[in-house]
């Protein structure tokens, strides 16, 4: 595959162009410019990212205006790619509590038995209960973590390569034996609601323990199948702690601009500002893509990195797609349920039930101490607005990462679960917008008495505007709802789960593929395995390399 | 547990044992370690010479992070029969056994001891938390527990002069306790409960009070003992005594089974030498018999083996084999020179058939000279039973030294 | 007692429900001695038919018969001993106020706006659900497959179901019945349909019998379920009310030498050296033997009957968490006479009548009951089986109606005031399409979930006594340890809709345990 040929720009073919420029993107292009290949990444805004992207839209304020904290990214992809040269630092924070209608409030301590003691200032009974769970999730963690890295099977298919891999999948379930298999077949298909009740007594326990299972889906904390979920938030892990988070340093766009140096460094060419309307093909066959303005760019291959709704209806010509993955993208199921506010402030807001030197500010807390509260807010959701007492995951990043926000001043982010894509079937009005962003800025004021006089800028995000300016459709933070029926070989859709797309040379390597969603860059780096597979390139991306 | 959780418990990761203060006093090294929430010492002057007064006059051990368990009410012995392998009919009041529990595939959660304090009411005590096991096997029993770690100050007294110092306060009557009998003696501030029982192989006993007997207690003793260099020991030394006196010991010879992730990595009590506390012929159900009656008749995995190893480099993290450079057919998980049966001695596990009494079995070495890694073979001999195990453990009336 | 009877059972069952019958009839014709223990003076459990007032007589629990295993029905020679249908295959009426009411068979919808375009649609998605309800139905007429420790019956119905799956169905819908199996009704109509009246009636379908909304996924395959079991889930109605049903059972039982005890309520299943060595009734009769099959709710079985201390700790606390939560309560009507159902005929009377006017308000009837709380609007499955049935009522009409959605646990308890309460709303429900029927009413009740559970013996008033979901079925029912019918207990096995493949009045389960008993005892 050469070194890439100088000419004529106009005449220049490319071996691979990835669209869209978000972390997946970025990571799938720079695993195939390692292996050599000319590739042009093109992304649609003037900047890169997608949602792994801090702005500064406010004085020297940094926002992590969508993606804001880090743990699933994969340790292999920072190594092979060499990320720490190119600047990326993800730090662990500590601390994380929820905060009680009656003033109280649950930490989160990284020490056990510091954690234990909380818990047992809560609820005594339910300190043992807490190891007990942790346990479990380790289990499943263990079971999950090395598929992550791995193309799922077709189970219809009689190829070599399915039939090796379901005997992989069937050894490590043949491994579990009976009890762990049921164990394992009830985590993944019952409520997080039913599975904290098997573990605590304490509602404030187990709001404090659900909580991240519903972010970003369209179910309830009582809707089978969110336990998962709640894996999909503990598989990560900084340096080897299960669990574990941590901030990019300088924002989430830090994981983005060190995965485009990696891609640069290997030769790789980024155009932003340059939006694709269609990726063309002729005689089956790939030929490039043309782009909003007219401009046609030729390569053999074309990855989208876009979700599968916006890739087989948006920028594909339904005729190439073919009327069964146009059938299949129109079922795949990407409904947007979170918003996000993005606030700066001029100090770090008081919390009245924080004790005033506790470093617990230091990490995410949640407003919603009981399930049923929790449960109602979705029922708000379904019904067609934003909740009204909110589930929150509120951080303020710049308590660790000092380059975030002036000095004495912070940058808070605001995750918010639920807000609908559409406010009782209209779409939002910068009033309704407003209304929303008042909803929970009141919210957070009920338990910190300084913080609106505190607020020097806001930016509201519901699920619209997320559309709107990264593309993600519905608003969908996973790219696609992380349901039994969209995930592994389901994922994006039966037939399609190895990233390969319905016309030779065309491929998807976003979170709509496996394994999903998050800042994990996990399928950008499979659907690079696929494509050097395809073109026959011996591959160097790796595989899951903890050994466990 | 009744005591209340202070919203500033977070400034302290560590608790204090109530026997913290006297600790202290006899700190000169600043070696502590966390078990179980408290701060305990590692050494408190020298290992070897506290590991002596184990063996030698008698030796303090600060017990209080022990996970204590009070179960009483109608059916408490229905409900221990259930939870534990051993016979618990045959426990009498005021007696103690030794025993492990397992779960439903007849793999080790712990081992501990069980002290049946009165007709319907146990205490239990154990290395690990047990509240989700007696929890779960509570379902349908008429009986109630409560977890009472923090409330019990506990002393392990243990060596050759323990017995005389205990007469000397006054304890009335205590030589005539037998092995893993308890009794109830007077002493200022309410009943102390004493057990002779103990995790080093040796004459000793085990002191269970109120915490604010605690410093009491711990003043008594050394009143009582002044004349017999009485020490109190940090875990180093009781390390040295328990492998010794071939004990094994959880998150270190086995991992519990309800803590353990990787399918196979849990142990059975057959597999932990532990076949006289199964008592599967005892008419009830317990926990694990089905699996264990099961093991019992298609064999088990891995055999405990006690080694007498060659040479007098501790076989630390080593591995087994069957010949020099031979197959690997398993691993030491406890070495440790035994000062007093003056042996190199380990504990480990081969796979079965290998590990009968009297086989030789290989063990690789590693260790550093100088900062420097060697690597010898050992011979090792699989031995009939602990390396220490002297007549005065058991003998009533003990000798007074 | 004595011992004198020792051993003269090879057998007890514990529970004359039909599940219990099946299998005891099962049993008796392989040759052995077994008895019938019911508690109650009739049997039949949940097929059951029972005086409603004077002169009215009502299905008491189930009120369709669209599940029965037609193996049972064969092998048993049920209709030889007086099983008669007084309806086969009805339709379903979805109730519309204004009389355009949708009405759908196994393979037509027309009425309530369907287009024709839709009608194929529906015609096509029932097609392909009965071509999955096909491939998967043999597993329910089988013990589960041990995938750990198979034997040859396991491998060849493993291959089996990979041949159905990969072969039979085409590597294409084979795919798609992987992504659809752990979805919910809600997003597979969603995808299918437009029509909202359409939607609505299917996704109570989905709903019926669970504790789940159309919102919440898994009940895609409580959907499937409906149609894997029986005739393909055609909707019939036996002659009698459903205790006819039993009765043909417990005659095809009787008839092959199992003996049938009605008034004899077991107090407990007595264990002696870790087996099992018979039970003692209510009145302190000891009965011995050394294999006791209970038809008993499982957790009935372990937890009252045997007693969780003969039972290891993890298997019990597996147990506990066996969710069986039931959501629908059932409501009886004695009319004087029928009611004016707006546009429908006394024929069209006679079929299914639901009230799922659409998925939307089905949620909205769900999102109470999570909370504790009945439903202000709930949904109904309505029969009117005196319309067919003479001989349920000496003159005017019987109505027995499912409704959802009721929780077992009524914030407040189900006081009588509450009950009334539901009732009104329930009868309320049902006037907005038929106004005048307060006017027939001769005499009304409801049974709640709780009211199930302690008439019926299904925990937590689930009549599957054990919910229906991925991790609850084939061979992970009720709980792996005792997924073949044999309880962790020497002796002791269940034979109940708690077993696989689950309630209804279907008889597979009786049926399997009966096989996978008799097949224990060869090896």
């Amino acid at each position: 595959m050469g070194p890439p040929t100088k000419g004529n720009e106009a005449m220049k073919k490319y071996d691979v162009i990835v669209i869209g420029a978000g972390h997946n993107g970025l990571t799938n292009a720079a695993f195939l410019a390692k292996a050599g290949l000319d590739v042009l990444m093109v992304e649609k805004n003037d900047y890169i990212g997608g949602a792994s992207v801090s702005r500064n839209l406010h004085k020297d304020w940094m926002y992590s205006n969508c993606s804001y904290v880090c743990s699933l990214f994969r340790p292999e992809i920072y190594r092979y790619l060499n990320l720490g040269k190119h600047g990326l630092q993800v730090v662990t924070y500590n601390g994380g509590f929820s905060l009680t209608d009656c003033g109280d409030y649950l930490g989160s301590y990284s020490d056990h038995d510091v954690m234990r003691r909380e818990i047992q200032r809560h609820s005594p009974i339910d300190v043992d209960a807490y190891d007990r769970y942790y346990t479990e999730m380790a289990k499943w963690c263990r079971f999950i973590r090395p598929l992550l890295l791995r193309t799922p099977p077709d189970p219809t298919s009689f190829k070599i390569r399915d039939l090796d891999e379901l005997r992989f999948l069937a050894k490590k379930f043949g491994e579990l034996g009976h009890k762990d298999l049921h164990d394992f077949m009830r985590f993944f298909t019952i409520s997080v609601g039913d599975f904290v009740d098997q573990f605590f007594t304490s509602d404030l326990i187990k709001a404090h323990k659900a909580g991240s299972a519903v972010v970003g889906t369209n179910l309830g904390p009582y809707s089978p199948g969110t336990a998962y979920v709640l894996l999909h938030h503990y598989m990560g892990d900084v340096d080897g702690a299960t669990g574990a988070w941590g901030f990019a340093r300088g924002g989430m766009g830090a994981v983005a601009k060190a995965l485009a140096g990696a891609f640069q460094e290997h030769g790789g060419e980024i155009r932003t500002g340059s939006g694709v309307e269609q990726i063309t093909v002729k005689n089956g066959k790939v030929t490039g893509v043309r782009l909003e303005n007219g401009e046609e760019i030729k390569a053999d291959r074309v990855v989208s990195n876009l979700d599968a709704k916006r890739t087989f209806l948006g920028i594909m010509d339904p005729k190439d797609a073919g009327e069964k993955v146009v059938k299949a993208a129109k079922k795949f199921k990407i409904r947007g349920s979170s918003g996000k506010l993005n606030i700066a402030l001029n100090g770090i807001p008081e919390l009245s039930a924080l004790p005033k030197d506790s470093k617990l500010i230091q990490g995410d807390f949640h407003v919603v101490d009981n399930m049923e509260a929790y449960e109602r807010s979705y029922d708000e959701w379904k019904s067609g607005t934003w909740s009204k007492n909110p589930y929150l995951d509120v951080l303020i990043p710049s308590l660790t990462d000092p380059t975030m926000a002036p000095p004495g001043k912070h940058f808070m982010s605001v995750f918010v679960q639920y807000c609908p894509e559409k406010v009782n079937g209209q779409d939002w009005t910068p009033e309704l917008v407003k209304q929303f962003g008042d909803t929970v800025i009141n919210t957070i004021a009920k338990y910190s008495p300084n913080f609106k006089s505190l607020i020097e800028h806001v930016e509201v995000r519901t699920p619209g505007k997320i559309e709107e300016e990264i593309g993600l459709t519905g608003g969908n933070i996973f790219q696609g709802e992380l349901s039994l029926s969209q995930l592994m070989f389901n994922r994006p859709f039966p037939g399609y789960s190895q990233y390969r797309g319905p016309v030779n040379g065309m491929y998807m390597c976003g979170s709509s593929t496996h394994p999903g969603g998050g800042v994990m860059a996990a399928p950008g780096a499979n659907a690079a395995r696929e494509i050097l597979i395809d073109m026959k390139i011996s591959t160097t991306v790796p595989e899951d390399e903890g050994d466990d | 547990m009744t005591t209340e959780i202070d919203r500033d418990h977070w400034r302290s990761a560590v608790k204090f044992s109530p026997f913290y203060n006297k600790l202290k006093d006899h700190d000169m090294v600043n070696m502590w370690h966390r078990w179980a929430g408290y701060t305990v010492p590692t050494v408190l002057e020298n290992t070897t010479f506290e590991y002596f007064a184990i063996r030698n006059t008698a030796s303090l051990f600060d017990l209080t992070p022990m996970s204590k368990y009070r179960i009483w009410g109608p059916e408490a012995l229905d409900y221990m029969n259930r939870l534990l392998p051993r016979d618990m009919t045959k426990l009498r009041v005021g007696r103690v056994a030794y025993t492990a529990w397992c779960d439903d595939e007849g793999m080790v959660i712990d081992d501990g001891t069980v002290f049946r304090v009165a007709e319907d009411e146990y205490l239990l005590c154990a290395q690990e938390r047990q509240m989700e096991i007696l929890k779960r096997n509570a379902i349908g029993f008429d009986i109630e527990f409560e977890e009472i770690s923090d409330e019990i100050a506990a002393l392990s007294f243990q060596g050759p002069v323990s017995c005389k110092i205990l007469k000397n306060m006054g304890f009335k009557d205590i030589e005539t306790m037998k092995m893993f009998d308890l009794r109830y003696f007077d002493f200022p501030g309410g009943e102390v409960m004493i057990s002779r029982s103990g995790y080093t192989g040796d004459l000793g006993y085990e002191l269970w009070m109120k915490n604010e007997q605690a410093e009491p207690m711990w003043d008594a003793i050394f009143d009582a003992g002044k004349d017999y260099n009485i020490r109190p020991i940090g875990g180093n030394a009781l390390e040295i005594a328990r492998i010794e006196a071939g004990l094994i010991a959880a998150n270190v010879d086995f991992s519990p089974a309800n803590e353990t992730v990787r399918p196979g990595h849990a142990k059975s009590p057959f597999e932990l030498g532990l076949d006289w506390i199964v008592k599967l012929d005892k008419g009830v159900v317990f926990n694990g018999r089905r699996a264990l009656l099961k093991e019992k008749q298609q064999g088990s995995r891995f055999r405990f083996v006690r080694l007498d190893v060659e040479g007098n480099k501790t076989a630390c993290n080593a591995y087994l084999f069957d010949k020099e450079n031979g197959k690997n057919i398993g691993y030491v998980s406890s070495a440790v020179w035994a000062p007093s049966a003056k042996k190199n001695i380990a504990l480990g596990f081969v796979d079965m058939p290998h590990g009968k009494v009297g086989d030789i079995i290989w063990a690789e070495i590693y260790y550093k000279k100088e900062l420097k890694w060697n690597r010898r073979w050992a011979k090792c001999t699989v031995m009939d039973g602990p390396a220490w195990n002297p007549p005065r453990k058991t003998k009533t009336p003990p000798d007074d030294f | 007692m004595t011992d004198s009877n020792k051993n003269k059972y090879d057998a007890i069952i514990v529970g004359g429900g039909h599940n219990g019958l099946v299998c005891a009839a099962y049993l008796a014709k392989a040759g052995k001695k077994v008895i019938v223990l019911e508690a109650n003076s009739q049997v039949g459990g949940g097929a059951v038919t029972s005086e409603l007032c004077y002169g009215k007589r009502i299905s008491y629990c189930a009120h369709f018969l669209n599940q029965l295993n037609t193996h049972v029905l064969k092998e048993l020679n049920l209709a030889a001993h007086g099983l008669k249908f007084a309806a086969r295959d009805l339709s379903t009426v979805s109730l519309d106020r204004d009389g355009d009411h949708l009405i759908l068979t196994k393979n037509s919808a027309k009425g309530g706006g369907i287009t024709k375009e839709e009608a194929v649609a529906y015609k096509n998605f029932m097609m392909l659900i009965h071509d999955y309800a096909k491939t998967l139905g043999f597993l329910m007429d089988s013990p589960p497959i041990d995938i750990f420790n198979p034997d040859w019956d396991d491998k060849l119905a493993a291959l089996k179901l990979g041949w159905k799956l990969r072969v039979g169905l085409g590597a294409e819908k084979m795919s798609e019945l992987l992504r659809m199996i752990g979805m919910n009704i809600r997003d597979v109509l969603n995808d299918e349909f437009e029509n909202n009246k359409l939607k609505g009636a299917l996704s109570f379908d989905a709903v019926l019998g669970t504790h789940t909304g159309p919102y919440s996924p898994g009940n895609f395959l409580n959907f499937l379920y409906r149609y894997a079991a029986g005739d393909s889930g055609a909707l019939n109605i036996p002659e009698g009310g459903m205790g006819a049903v039993s009765n043909a059972i417990a005659s095809s039982a009787t008839a092959s030498g199992a003996e049938v005890r009605t008034d004899a309520r077991v107090r407990t299943i007595n264990v002696e050296n870790c087996a099992v060595s018979g039970v003692t009734l209510e009145n302190g009769e000891i009965i011995n033997s050394s294999m006791v099959i209970s038809n008993a709710n499982t957790k009935t079985t372990v937890f009252d009957l045997v007693g969780t201390r003969h039972f290891e700790a993890d298997f019990v606390l597996r147990m506990t968490n066996y969710r069986m939560r039931g959501a629908a309560a059932k409501l009886h009507i004695a009319l004087h006479a029928l009611p004016d159902f707006k546009g429908l005929s006394k024929e069209d009377l006679a079929n299914r009548l639901l009230i799922a006017p659409d998925q939307e308000d089905v949620e909205r009837a769900f999102n109470h009951v999570k909370y504790g709380e009945t439903s202000p609007s709930p949904m109904m499955e309505i029969s009117i089986p005196s319309l067919v049935d003479k001989s349920l009522a000496d003159n005017g009409h019987v109505l027995s109606a499912t409704v959802q959605y009721a929780p077992y646990a009524l914030k407040g308890g189900w006081t009588e005031e509450a009950k009334a309460a539901f009732l009104e709303t329930c009868i309320d429900r049902i006037a907005e399409y038929a106004p005048d029927i307060r006017e027939q009413i001769e005499h009304a009740e409801i049974l709640t979930p709780k009211d199930l559970e302690d008439r019926f013996g299904m925990v937590g008033g689930n009549w599957h006594h054990g919910e229906l979901t991925l991790d609850q079925m084939l061979m992970l029912r009720p709980v792996p340890e005792a997924s073949r019918y044999a309880l962790p207990l020497d002796g002791l096995y269940i034979c109940g809709a708690g077993a696989h493949p689950g309630g209804g009045v279907m008889g597979a389960a009786g049926r399997n345990a009966a096989k996978a008993i008799l097949k224990g005892e060869v090896k």
